[in-house]
Parts: structure tokens; sequence; C-alpha cells
């Protein structure tokens, strides 16, 4: 991605985020968030993972946030009150952003063994081709100098973790159940 | 360098002219054509005449008579009329959400645009160009996740009117909207299973070739009998389809479906304090969702542009001297078939009796997301027998058996048992 492209969908999102907290209204803030979303999805596009871009945007964006907006309107809060200001909640709050700061410092000054991240030109997903099996949508799309990112992700989950993802999709599902459940019981 | 500007204004030049000639030159008309069928439409179902006058007006320049034209002229005097009409915000809106509610609505219909292929690729002053603004690799995913945000602005519409119905249409488009994404997003994978391709221009470039996915009757451009696979296939194929139209339906609140702004009981429903150029807006939202829904119905599952039957391989090759410009025609069949079905939504909204709102969410939860699902185990034993044991082809048909019918059961002893009426 261009750098002016990142610099513009980086601000988008600092200011989405920015705004979340500083709104007083809590469906301004609802949408600031949603902006932030959508400025972080560019971010991952721009890192070549449509995938995980678009699934960022239709998750998020798309169904989480919309809940939450949908709650928020059923409670219909108020806009927020001025608290008196106490100092505590200030110095732990600022404190804990310092130790954070000096904490990105430290790993910022080591040499990182890669900083740059891999140019994805021709060559480079060419010969990356190898590693995957001859005539196989993977291969021939890294043949073809593109980068298949649903298809790697695809073939990552349920290769190598195959095991993890039945597992949290059981967990998911007891999830939901338990979901169910609870809220028949209120009901009644 | 000059020549790497140069090189790269060109490229700009013509994604711009893409945009404009896709989405302003194809897509947006076809909103004010479509309000213009389903009037005429509607009309002809009811036993009416419909607009039929609006046309050149001759007379004013001292001609004898008017030119009809059919009444086609409607739709430019219909958007005048909204242009010109006063702009009323009522007073107790929450005025920003109130002025970006319209605006949410028409500009995530008009980014999906930029996936659809609307032909194959075209060879012009020596440069090859697909039809197609964005050739995304994630193509239906990236409609799912921008169509997915139009809910914000008929829930925020609602909510900023800060008046009782509007608000209740808003609640109900949301959670409407929210339920038929996912029957949306389930129903769409056995496609996906079966091309093994997120993008459009492959998948329809599949479907020319080896024949559409609900009519597969040719294979390498030669008309054929399909194999026993695919012929099974049209099976969960069928399914996908029904859910997902239905689906369509729902999502971009369409009559049977329109509870959002049902005037029975909500008056307007999420429009109700919206006028002029915000109501058009309202407007052009839902039929531009109504136009690329079709577009993506008939891209998934009807083969988009390409003509079918074999001939699209010599229409696609058809050119003028150096200029291959087959895929113009293409284009002219994608519309054909787009129009085809932008008159059956037209033909279901007046046909159809709209839905009580319990039925609607009995729909999609109970009926829709379980025949998805199952749709999508079919689907993946279909697609995987050949590569596997017929024991273990014949077990896993046994299971999903087991399944469906364990579904249907827990589905019928879970309704809650019919009250008697009494006079």
């Amino acid at each position: 991605m261009p750098s002016y492209l990142f610099w513009l969908f980086a601000t988008i999102m600092l200011i989405g985020a920015c705004a979340v907290i500083a709104f007083r209204n809590p469906v301004s803030s609802a949408l600031a968030m949603v902006t932030s979303f959508v400025g972080l999805a560019a971010l991952f596009i721009g890192l070549s993972a449509f995938f995980v871009g678009v699934i960022q945007i239709l998750v998020y964006s798309g169904a989480i946030m919309v809940l939450f907006l949908f709650i928020i309107m059923l409670l219909d809060l108020k806009d927020e009150k001025r608290r008196t200001e106490s100092y505590l909640p200030l110095v732990a709050g600022l404190s804990l952003v310092g130790i954070f700061f000096i904490q990105l410092i430290g790993v910022l000054s080591n040499k990182l063994p890669n900083q740059s991240a891999p140019i994805l030109d021709k060559a480079t997903l060419a010969a990356a081709a190898g590693d995957y099996p001859e005539g196989s949508k993977i291969n021939e799309a890294l043949t073809n100098g593109k980068l298949p990112d649903v298809h790697l992700i695809g073939e990552t989950l349920f290769t190598q973790y195959n095991l993890p993802l039945q597992i949290l999709g059981i967990l998911l599902l007891v999830a939901t159940v338990g979901v169910v459940v609870l809220s028949k019981r209120q009901t009644n | 360098m000059p020549e790497v500007v140069t090189a790269t204004l060109i490229d700009l030049a013509i994604i711009i002219t893409k945009i404009v000639a896709f989405t302003f030159m194809v897509v947006l008309p076809l909103v004010p054509l479509s309000v213009y069928f389903e009037r005429r439409f509607s009309a002809i179902i009811q036993d009416r005449v419909g607009p039929n006058r609006v046309g050149i007006p001759l007379t004013l320049f001292g001609a004898k008579k008017d030119f009809h034209l059919f009444g086609l002229v409607q739709p430019i005097a219909d958007g005048l009329k909204l242009f010109l009409k006063e702009d009323f915000t009522p007073d107790h809106v929450r005025k920003a959400f109130y002025w970006l509610a319209p605006v949410l609505t028409v500009v995530p219909a008009l980014i999906t645009v930029c996936v659809v292929p609307f032909g194959p690729d075209v060879t012009l002053f020596g440069r090859t160009e697909k039809l197609v603004i964005a050739d995304l690799d994630v193509g239906p995913l990236f409609i799912f996740a921008i169509s997915s945000l139009t809910v914000y602005g008929i829930t925020l519409a609602g909510w900023s009117s800060n008046s009782k119905f509007p608000f209740i249409g808003g609640v109900r488009s949301t959670a409407q909207m929210i339920s038929y994404e996912i029957c949306l997003g389930l129903s769409v994978i056995p496609v996906l299973l079966y091309f093994g391709d997120l993008n459009l221009n492959n998948i329809v470039q599949e479907q020319a070739d080896n024949g559409w996915l609900l009519l597969p009757f040719w294979t390498d451009g030669k008309l054929s009998l399909p194999s026993l696979q695919t012929t099974l296939f049209m099976i969960p194929a069928f399914i996908a389809f029904i859910i997902f139209t239905v689906s369509i339906f729902a999502e971009t609140n369409r009559m049977p479906f329109d509870l959002p702004e049902c005037e029975t009981e909500l008056v307007g429903g999420y429009h109700t304090e919206y006028s002029s150029m915000k109501f058009a807006m309202f407007f052009m939202g839902e039929y531009a969702a109504m136009v690329i829904g079709s577009a993506l119905i008939i891209t998934l599952f009807l083969g988009g542009w390409s003509a079918g039957f074999g001939f699209d391989e010599a229409i696609a090759n058809f050119s003028i001297g150096d200029f291959r410009i087959g895929g113009f025609i293409h284009v002219g069949i994608f519309l054909t078939k787009l129009l085809v079905f932008i008159l059956f939504f037209i033909l279901v909204r007046w046909t159809v009796p709209r839905f009580r709102y319990d039925q609607l969410m009995k729909l999609g939860w109970v009926i829709f997301f379980e025949a998805a699902l199952i749709n999508v185990f079919l689907a993946a034993l279909i697609i995987a027998a050949p590569g596997m044991a017929s024991t273990i082809t014949v077990i896993g048909l046994i299971l999903l058996a087991v399944v469906t019918a364990a579904i249907i059961w827990v589905a019928k002893v879970s309704e809650p048992p019919a009250k008697v009426l009494r006079a």
C-alpha cells in the first residue's frame, strides 16, 4: 500500500478511536468505533490481507457494533454527566500509559531480526509456490504471482490447527446453547 | 520519470472511467428505471393503466401532439418533483444523525457495485481490460461486508427521528437484517465450495465454460449432459438459491418482508419524518440494493454475463479490427438478465402479502438457518464423495439424514400449540 494511503487510514482510525472516548453521547461513540473499525479494515487490506479486512468489517462493523447500537437505543441512555474530577483514576491511567510507553520504547530500540515486511512481488510468490502440492489452487495462484490469502488461511486452519479449530467450534456451540437456555429461563 | 507518470495517469483514467460508467451510467439509471417498471407492472397486475403520459412535450414547441414514449420520462419528472419539494426538518430530531442516515443507506449500495462483473475482458487500443471495477479475490464477502453497513442508515434514521413509529421501524430493521445476514452467508457456502473460488469474475467464467450452477447442460463450451456429481449438486444448489433469494428480499426490505416501513402499522416506518431529497435517498438506497442483490443472484447462480449453451467464447472473441469488443455484448446480456430479475422482484412485491413480524423471525431462524446448515453438509458430502471410500459416504449420508430428522423433530416439538379460536 502506498504510504499516503496508510497515513490516511491510520489517521481515520485514530480519530475514530479518540472520538469513542471523547463523545458524551453513547450512539456517537458507537459510530466513532465503527469508523475506527473501518479504518482498521483498510489497513489490513493494505497489508494484502483482504480476507481479514473484509471479515473485520463484516463481523465487527456489520454485526457486533449493530447489536451494540441496538442495545444502546433500547436502553435509551442519556448523555453522560460530567463527574466531579478526582485525581486517583487520572494518576493511575497516566501511569499505565507511561508503563506501556516505556515498553514500546524498549521494543522499538532493540534491533528486530526482520523489520520490513517481505515484498510480495511475483518472484517471491512464485518461489513460495513449491511448498504446496502441484496442481492445487494455492500453487497455481502463487505461480501466477497472486496471493491466494483466503485459500492460505483455510489451508493453515484445516491442516495445522485442525484440532484447536474444532475445539473452538464446540466451545462456541456450548456458549450459544447456554445463552438460549439462560434467556429461556428468564422468560418463563 | 515521465513514462511511469503517464502509465499511472492512464491507469487512473481507466479506473475512473470504469467507476463513472458502471456506477453512474449503468446502476444508478437502473434505479429510476426500476421505479418506472414497478409502477407500470403493478398497474398491469391491478388492471390499471399506470404512468403512461409523461414523454417529450412536443406541444411546447408548437407540434400537434406530444410524444408519449410509454411514459418513460416519468422517473425524471418524479425526481424533479422530489428535488423541488420543501426539505423540511422537524424540530424534535437529532440533527447530525438525521442528516447522516440517508447517506449511509445509499453509499454502501453503490460501493458494492465495484466487485460485480459486468462482462469478460475487452481489448481496446491494445489494452486488455476486465469489465469490473475492482477484480477482488473476496468478491461475495466484500458485498456482504459493505452491504451490512446499510443497516446503520435505517437504524439511525429511526432513532434520530426521535418519534415512536420510526424508532420501532429502525429497531425492526436491525433485528431483521442481522438475522437474514446469517442465512445469506450460510446459504452461499455450498456455491463457494463448488467453485472453490471467491473471485466473482472467475466464478462467472467457470459457469460460462461448464454450465450455470442451476443449468449445467454444457461442458467445455459444448452441449452435453452433466456428470453424476454435477447432477446431484443441483439439489443443494437449488436449496441455496431459494434461501439466498428470499434472504435478499429480506435484506433489501422488499415487499413480503418490508416490516421496517410497514404502512399499516408504522405510518411510514423509519422514513416517516423525512421529506424531499432525503426521502428520495432512502428510496434510491432501497432500489440500488435491489439491483445489486439481483446482480449477485445472477452472478452466483445464473451465469452472470454468460449467454450459456456454448455461445460465450464466440461472443467474447467478437472483434472489429483490433478491438475485441465482444465483452460489451455480454454486458447487454447481463443487463437483460438483471432487468428480468428486477421484474421478478416487482412481481413478488405485488402478489405476496406481507409477513407478520414473528413469522418473519421464525422463517429466518427456525427454517432457513437450519436448512442452510444442513445444505452446507449435503453439498460438502457430494463434493467430497468421489475422493472417499463408499462406506464413509454412506455413513455420512445416514448421519446427515438422522441430524435432519432430529432438527425437524425439535422444531416441531418446540412449536407452541396453536390456540383454539372461538367465536
